[in-house]
């Protein structure tokens, strides 16, 4: 039985020598209290899980069969003190790591603002946290700085010591936003809104990645995240304005459409109001938000009247990909009027063309046919 | 006919040529030796003509014991399938290394670890489990058969034909690429058009409602069928473990289908319950499925735990000690099974005070598991420790638990969780805890219960073998994953960049081939048991010293498993007979009242598949007749009156002389 307490001990042994083990050394305090966390709870653990993986071997080697001397009692099966013992070792050690963890998860609650820096290193008052709102695309990464006005795919900076405030969600499928080295994961997730409060403490270049399996191209989907200077920061920020594009609402359709490993791309300025429409699903112009939707709602709804609000979807990825065989084509919910547009209107600032110019499905316009409906003819082969 | 696509699509739905993988070199290779290898089956039983005895004594069969078999079988087939997937990801995962894409594309390696974790857990796991219960509880409480014997036939027949479907996948079309629990949006008709989605659904809720229907039928049981004097108090371990099991079963089942259902619709008609858009929520699905899917786990690993003890026991010769407090431990993690749910996603942004009640619950669990593993540990103390193969599964078990429960534990902790979750250290937990909690618990269970049902022990050697290979191949295989969770490694990738990571992936690699090893010495074991069964037979019906009623009857039992029914005295009811000096009735037997064999669960499950099939390519007409079908095989089913029968006095009479003798020349011997 000393073979497998061997083999047990190894893994630990091998953590010893894995300096790169990113998840023991990280890089952020965020992901340092994680790393104390996990130690801590560990050694919690081990006080008695050990004495019960040696208590094991010895009594499967004292009491086996051919040990005649050791002492055999066929009929004994009950102590209450061992029984209180039994229970109360456990539940004490449980208690201890339940206090911990109750702290610990509202102390590291990724929402809650960062209370410090660094060990000893307090937040002064006059630092803002750096803004940073993160799409998870199929399958690379949108990262937009509301603050700086710019955007970057697949590569992201922050300066070293300035807390990062994430919001983050997603296009398509659920995505988890994870990088190691600076604090633990958040998922993205298509019409929600996480966020996520971190630092970095170190300069370096470090990884991330999605961390739920979000469909063919997630392998590929990876992201430098650099943790720079002030001056180095405000360099990559000069960089992205001087070298990138603009993306607006039309770019960003395009480059929401799947792509695998896709290069770093920088872009000078950004739709202000992007990460918010791409956040309520309506970055298709005319296309309700579901904010609006949602105030609609609370005052209501539209009643029988919202049912004849959509439209047949053309572009969005619902017709690429696939529809319900028995349901209706796929469709959207048409804006009313929000806001956005009308000082949009108001500021007469171009605006796109409509990308569709087919009939709305609604009252008084011809419904689709019976064929159409069933969904029949238009669904593409599956290959 | 074939100029014209319309009548094509009516009469095959979706389903054309393109749909036969014929560009997978694998596929295709798989498929000829798997073709191969069912013709040499169906042509060996029809020459030896075994047909007829497969259908009368098998097939339709309504003894519990023999379901139980078939069940047993079952999981044993598909344990090679879902290992194949295995060593099909690690081979993957070892080369996909500097730039290399490794030898599987997306598309195959996608659906190869939705396959592995869908066949391991639904299709290995839960019919091994239910298989032990089905052929162990009723042995266990001194009852003749199940409450519900067709009910258990069909149930087994609709878990196989979910395997069916499943294994259909790998040559009709494709299977799921969306992980094995699916999460929405991805599993949706937008990002998942392709068969293989639906697949995955009517194979789950096919096998599903034979799942629910044997927690419904086993729960019946062994609330109403106990024999006189087994009060709940004196129930057997393992039957208490059952129990627990089947109640997670009734309550839990039939949330998996509800969800399944909401996406079936989603996919179908074009309902919007968890799309992203029209106020549809993608995240009802992810709770609603660990509602079911953490119970799920307790489903798998109470009757490991109930087996432990009844092995424990056995072999340490000694009471279990704790009887009372191993079944309260049992009781409170089955109610605590479902208070711990969103521990499955904590990094969903719930808050965290919800965080912390979860982590919180879920810790609360490890300490009715931790008092029974003490209590496992009180029994081996001052006992007689018999090293045979159940017992080896049982230590191993133990020593490989703590730590699985140790890394559970730490992952129940929020914070610690959000750089640990969907890593590979979360791969290596749950392997830890079902491969080394459920899956040896099984193994103890199938060597311990094996001379029981066909009367021969299973030869120790190539046992000691397979035990060996297993559980070092379990250390290599997983170890390494712990490490590359730390070093920040997610779950599912496909390909890395880091080359410092492969080195770990080639010993986990390796750990996979040695259990590949263990899992071939098993299967040569089996073989090799039956070939010198004469010199490994049981003759007593009772080869470990047993303690419970089970090791009372004839290896294996007669149909009718008790000619009188046992009165109950004492817990470890057998022990106590044995004690006072039992002595095994010979004469005054009566006829017997049994349920008739019946057919109807094969064709209702073979039916089932047929539609399952239909739905998932969208022939409409069959689907249609199909449902029709199952409908009036049911109801014509009630008109069947040849329902019972009577095993005569005198065949009796005759099968326990038999056993009379075999007991004396065990006895001379």
């Amino acid at each position: 039985m000393n073979r497998f307490f061997a083999i047990a001990l190894l893994p630990l042994l091998a953590l010893l020598s894995a300096c790169n083990a990113v998840v023991m050394s990280p890089s952020g305090d965020v992901a340092v209290q994680q790393r104390d966390l996990i130690i801590i709870s560990t050694v919690l653990m081990l006080v008695i899980i050990i004495p019960v993986m040696v208590l094991t071997v010895f009594f499967a080697w004292k009491y086996r069969q051919s040990n005649t001397d050791a002492p055999y009692d066929p009929e004994w099966d009950h102590s209450t003190q061992l029984e209180l013992i039994i229970w109360a070792a456990p539940l004490l050690i449980i208690i201890c790591l339940g206090a911990v963890t109750w702290m610990a998860t509202h102390l590291l609650d990724p929402y809650r603002p960062l209370g410090r820096i660094s060990p000893g290193k307090a937040i002064s008052e006059t630092v803002k946290p750096l803004q940073v709102e993160v799409v998870a695309l199929d399958w690379k990464w949108l990262f937009i700085y509301p603050e700086y006005g710019i955007a970057s795919v697949n590569e992201m900076a922050a300066p070293v010591d300035r807390p990062i405030a994430f919001r983050l969600t997603s296009s398509a499928v659920m995505n988890s936003f994870y990088i190691p080295a600076l604090a633990g994961q958040i998922y993205t997730m298509p019409g929600m809104q996480t966020k996520l409060s971190a630092v970095i403490n170190h300069p370096g270049e470090y990884e991330g990645f999605s961390a739920n399996y979000s469909g063919a191209g997630f392998s590929g989907m990876r992201f430098a995240f650099h943790g720079l200077p002030d001056e180095g920061f405000e360099k990559w920020i000069a960089d992205v304005k001087s070298k990138g594009t603009t993306l607006d609402r039309m770019t960003y359709l395009q480059l929401e459409q799947p792509s695998e490993k896709v290069p770093v791309q920088h872009y000078a300025s950004v739709d202000p109001e992007l990460f918010s429409a791409v956040l309520n699903r309506c970055v298709e112009r005319g296309k309700m938000c579901m904010s609006e939707m949602d105030e609609i709602d609370a005052k209501g709804g539209l009643g029988m009247a919202g049912i004849y609000n959509t439209r047949s979807l053309e572009y969005d990825k619902y017709t690429r990909r696939g529809g319900a065989v028995f349901g209706p084509d796929p469709a959207f919910v048409v804006g009313i009027c929000t806001t956005e547009e009308a000082l949009q209107a108001s500021m007469n600032i171009q605006t796109l063309p409509p990308l569709n110019t087919s009939p709305f499905v609604g009252a008084g316009l011809p419904r689709p046919s019976p064929t159409q409906l069933f969904g029949l003819q238009r669904r593409p082969s599956n290959s | 006919m074939f100029d014209n696509p319309e009548l094509i699509k009516l009469v095959f739905g979706r389903l054309t040529l393109e749909s036969f993988p014929l560009h997978e070199p694998i596929l295709v290779v798989t498929f000829i030796v798997v073709a191969l290898g069912g013709i040499a089956v169906v042509g060996a039983l029809t020459y030896f003509r075994l047909w007829g005895y497969l259908w009368h004594e098998w097939f339709t069969t309504v003894d519990h014991k023999r379901i139980g078999i078939m069940y047993m079988i079952l999981g044993i087939i598909m344990l090679l399938r879902g290992f194949a997937d295995a060593i099909m990801i690690r081979l993957q995962q070892a080369m996909a290394f500097n730039g290399s894409e490794g030898y599987l594309n997306a598309h195959h390696f996608d659906q190869i670890f939705t396959a592995h974790g869908v066949i391991m857990i639904f299709f290995v796991a839960m019919p091994l489990v239910t298989g032990l219960m089905n052929f162990v509880v009723p042995l266990q409480i001194g009852a003749r058969d199940v409450s519900f014997p067709f009910l258990n036939n069909f149930s087994f027949w609709m878990t196989a034909a979910g395997a069916a479907l499943v294994m259909m996948s790998l040559f009709v079309g494709e299977f799921a690429r969306t992980g094995w629990l699916a999460y929405p949006p991805l599993s949706g008709i937008g990002y998942s058009p392709d068969a293989g989605m639906d697949y995955y659904i009517w194979a789950l809720q096919i096998a599903g409602i034979g799942t629910l229907l044997s927690g419904v039928n086993l729960l019946a049981t062994i609330v109403k069928m106990r024999a006189p004097g087994m009060t709940m108090m004196k129930l057997p371990i393992f039957t208490w473990t059952a129990l627990c099991t089947n109640v997670l079963i009734v309550a839990a089942f039939p949330v998996l289908t509800a969800v399944l259902a909401l996406l079936t619709l989603d996919r179908y008609v074009g309902t919007n319950f968890f799309t992203n858009d029209f106020g549809g929520n993608p995240m009802m699905y992810v709770n609603l499925i660990w509602i079911w899917g953490h119970p799920e786990v307790y489903i798998l690993i109470l009757p490991a735990f109930g087996i432990f003890s009844e092995v424990t026991s056995t072999f340490a010769s000694k009471r279990l000690f704790g009887y009372t407090s191993m079944v309260y431990a049992t009781i409170v993690i089955t109610i605590l099974a479902y208070l711990v749910w969103l521990h499955h996603f904590f990094t969903m942004g719930s808050g965290a005070s919800v965080n912390s009640f979860f982590g919180i619950t879920t810790m609360i669990i490890s300490i009715p598991t931790g008092a029974k593993i003490f209590n496992w540990l009180f029994t081996m103390y001052r006992g007689r420790i018999r090293f045979e193969l159940p017992m080896m599964w049982t230590i191993a078990f133990m020593l490989t638990f703590v730590i699985g429960g140790m890394t559970g534990v730490l992952l129940a902790v929020p914070p610690a969780d959000f750089v640990l979750h969907n890593s590979l250290f979360l791969v290596a937990h749950f392997h830890n805890v079902i491969i080394g909690g459920v899956l040896f618990g099984l193994f103890a269970g199938i060597y311990y219960w094996f001379p029981k049902a066909f009367g021969f022990r299973l030869d120790p050697f190539w046992g000691k073998m397979s035990f060996w290979f297993w559980v070092v191949g379990f250390y290599f295989a997983f170890m390494p994953l712990y490490i590359l969770g730390l070093m920040g490694v997610t779950r599912r990738l496909r390909t890395f960049e880091d080359p410092s990571l492969q080195i770990w992936f080639i010993i986990a690699g390796f750990g996979a081939f040695l259990v590949a090893i263990g899992i071939l010495s098993f299967l040569i074991q089996i073989f090799v048991s039956i070939r010198n069964r004469e010199a490994l037979r049981d003759l007593t019906g009772d080869p470990w010293d047993g303690r419970t009623l089970e090791w009372s009857t004839a290896s294996p039992p007669p149909a009718y498993n008790f000619a009188f029914t046992p009165v109950i005295h004492d817990l470890d009811s057998w022990y106590d007979m044995k004690k006072r000096g039992y002595k095994r009735p010979e004469k005054g037997f009566r006829a017997i009242h049994m349920p008739s064999n019946t057919g109807t669960g094969i064709i209702l499950a073979g039916i089932s598949i047929v539609f399952g099939f239909a739905m998932i390519w969208y022939i409409w007409w069959l689907a249609a007749v199909t449902a029709i079908a199952l409908v009036a095989v049911s109801i014509g089913h009630t008109f069947n009156y040849k329902r019972d029968f009577h095993i005569s006095a005198d065949e009796v009479v005759s099968s326990e002389n038999a056993r009379t003798e075999l007991l004396a020349a065990g006895l001379k011997s």
